[in-house]
């Protein structure tokens, strides 16, 4: 009996299908202006990045950890003076680090890896205006991580010493090394399968962690080692911050030049080899 | 006025050394239903990923809402809806919000609520895509592909994965797109879901259309009976009793048995006389035929003729 009433036209739901119906799908396109779209993809973007537990712990609880951990105690020779304020500008500088390279490799990787790249491609939302978006979002984690890590180091003791320039300057620095660290990232998240950008990523930020002058300076470092981590950018961000922090004066332009190198490289690769799916 | 949707004339695309797509032609009307049938690998993703920008064509020509579908993206975009095979959505962002962020890509989007609530999402709307069951993603990759409010939706197995209630929802929802206009391209494995649906079915294999119509068109009013006998029966005996051009053929019955299919020389010689001659027939030789009925050819019947009974990978 139902091999009959399949093959029946009449049966056909269409029959069934109100006026009402009709007139809430009528086509009626259009894109929505850009602003609105980039807007919107950087709430969801930021959202996401918020809620995610492993992102979190990267991105907040380990720089904090960090921070009030080799504050609070001796485990660390940070050299003379206050222990908060020879760690702060360092941790600030892994804080940017972790959102900017590690959480947005693993982020966009996954999103290649799942289509939502692709199924994004086929919205009105531009590939110009997914990149906006990402970036505001990132630098709107940054911005509460910031704010946060600032709140517990003032908490902690810590009296920066910088003036409007130096400020000014390490704010460029700060927006310099974003650019660097997200065009790297994007670089592996758009080249490498999933799994390879999240465990490269994270290999990344320890090496970093260690290697790049975040919890001491690399003048510790044998010559020829803190020659080699000097044209990182991690080093190069955290130098500098170190330089307006502690000392209140703005950095050589040598950490300019660091970054601004890494984010061409990492822009022109990230552009040529990206792909979306 | 341009009445076609999609035009694909002579489409040709290859990966490498193989060519999945070896000179397809279809034309997809607007407010009809167009369904793409056809073995896996027979070319079915490649043409609508091809028709959705996202590939190029290797050869052919193919126009989307009379536009180049490379060239023109940015103008075609928010014209036509898109629903993936699978994924598409951010592990960690939740129905609504999802929905929500679709919607405001676009001028005059539908409420984004009447759609979960027609596709019986409105529960989950807070549940992370990452959580849900296949079903209700792919519901919601269905919500996200009409929300635009778009003159041609494609939906790539739209309703793979669903259970009965969730897929007679989308198939209401397909009809009510289609009685808005709105140009639907859908693949499916469904041969009951394209006989249901479609306007147009087009029969894909290896790379081209290997037949397309009307669902009565395919299925012509070809009509045979069928029923099946615990005991094995002689055919040719049975073809015997049968008017000119008769025939009969045997097959293995599900669960045991054999079952029947008894075929009329002509359309009008299938009548309820020669009903009777069958059943007659299994009288006079003491069968009890089971499930004895009149059936007409189905698109599955259409389908296994054409495209044969090998699997595919």
């Amino acid at each position: 009996m139902t091999e009959h009433t399949f093959s029946t036209p009449t049966t056909l739901p269409s029959a069934g299908v109100s006026a009402g119906d009709a007139a809430l799908f009528r086509p009626a396109p259009g894109a929505a202006p850009m602003w609105r779209m980039v807007a919107a993809q950087a709430a969801m973007e930021l959202r996401v990045m918020l809620r995610h537990g492993e992102q979190f712990l990267l991105t907040m609880v380990i720089p904090v950890l960090l921070l009030v951990g080799f504050t609070l105690t001796e485990v660390l020779d940070v050299g003379g003076g206050s222990r908060v304020d020879a760690l702060t500008p360092g941790v600030l500088a892994l804080a940017v680090m972790s959102t900017s390279f590690t959480g947005l490799a693993i982020g966009t990787g996954f999103e290649r890896r799942y289509g939502v790249l692709k199924r994004l491609g086929a919205t009105p939302l531009s590939r110009f205006g997914l990149l906006a978006a990402k970036t505001l979002a990132v630098l709107g984690v940054q911005a509460i991580q910031m704010t946060v890590l600032c709140a517990v180091a003032l908490g902690l003791g810590w009296s920066p010493s910088a003036g409007i320039p130096a400020a000014l300057a390490a704010l460029t620095l700060i927006l310099l090394a974003t650019a660097a660290f997200a065009s790297l990232a994007l670089l592996m998240a758009g080249t490498l399968r999933a799994e390879a950008t999240l465990a490269g990523a994270n290999l990344v930020y320890v090496l970093m962690l260690g290697l790049g002058g975040v919890l001491f300076p690399t003048s510790s470092f044998p010559e020829p080692l803190e020659r080699a981590v000097s044209v990182l950018p991690i080093t190069a961000l955290a130098s500098g911050l170190r330089s307006v922090l502690v000392d209140g004066s703005v950095p050589g332009i040598g950490a300019f030049a660091v970054l601004a190198v890494w984010t061409a490289v990492g822009a022109l690769l990230a552009s040529r080899l990206f792909r979306w799916e | 006025m341009d009445t076609a949707a999609v035009e694909v004339v002579d489409l040709v695309k290859r990966y490498g050394a193989t060519t999945a797509v070896t000179g397809l032609t279809f034309t997809a009307r607007r407010g009809a239903v167009t369904a793409l049938l056809g073995p896996n690998g027979a070319g079915k993703t490649s043409t609508i990923e091809i028709c959705e920008g996202f590939r190029r064509a290797d050869g052919g020509s193919v126009r989307v809402l009379g536009r180049d579908p490379v060239a023109d993206a940015a103008a075609l975009k928010p014209r036509v809806g898109v629903m993936p095979q699978s994924g598409g959505v951010p592990t960690g962002a939740r129905t609504a919000e999802w929905l929500h962020l679709m919607a405001s890509f676009h001028t005059r989007p539908i409420a984004p609520g009447l759609l979960l609530e027609r596709l019986g999402l409105t529960s989950a709307s807070r549940t992370p895509f990452r959580r849900l069951s296949g079903g209700q993603q792919q519901r919601l990759s269905l919500a996200c592909a009409v929300v635009g409010r778009p003159e041609l939706v494609f939906l790539d197995e739209p309703t793979a994965g669903l259970d009965p209630q969730a897929r007679m929802a989308a198939w209401d929802l397909v009809a009510s797109l289609r009685a808005a206009g709105v140009a639907v391209i859908l693949t499916t494995h469904h041969m009951d879901e394209a006989e249901r649906l479609a306007d147009h079915v087009v029969i894909v294999d290896h790379g081209s259309v290997v037949a397309e119509g009307s669902p009565s068109e395919l299925t012509g009013d070809r009509r045979e009976v069928r029923f099946s006998a615990s005991a094995a029966l002689d055919t040719g005996a049975l073809r015997a009793a049968l008017p000119e051009g008769g025939a009969v053929a045997a097959a293995e019955a599900v669960g045991g048995g054999r079952e029947y299919v008894v075929t009329a020389g002509g359309t009008d010689a299938l009548g309820p006389e020669f009903l009777a001659t069958v059943a007659a027939w299994c009288a006079s030789e003491g069968v009890l035929a089971e499930d004895l009925r009149l059936r007409r050819r189905t698109l599955e019947d259409v389908f296994l003729e054409l495209t044969g009974r090998e699997l595919r990978d």
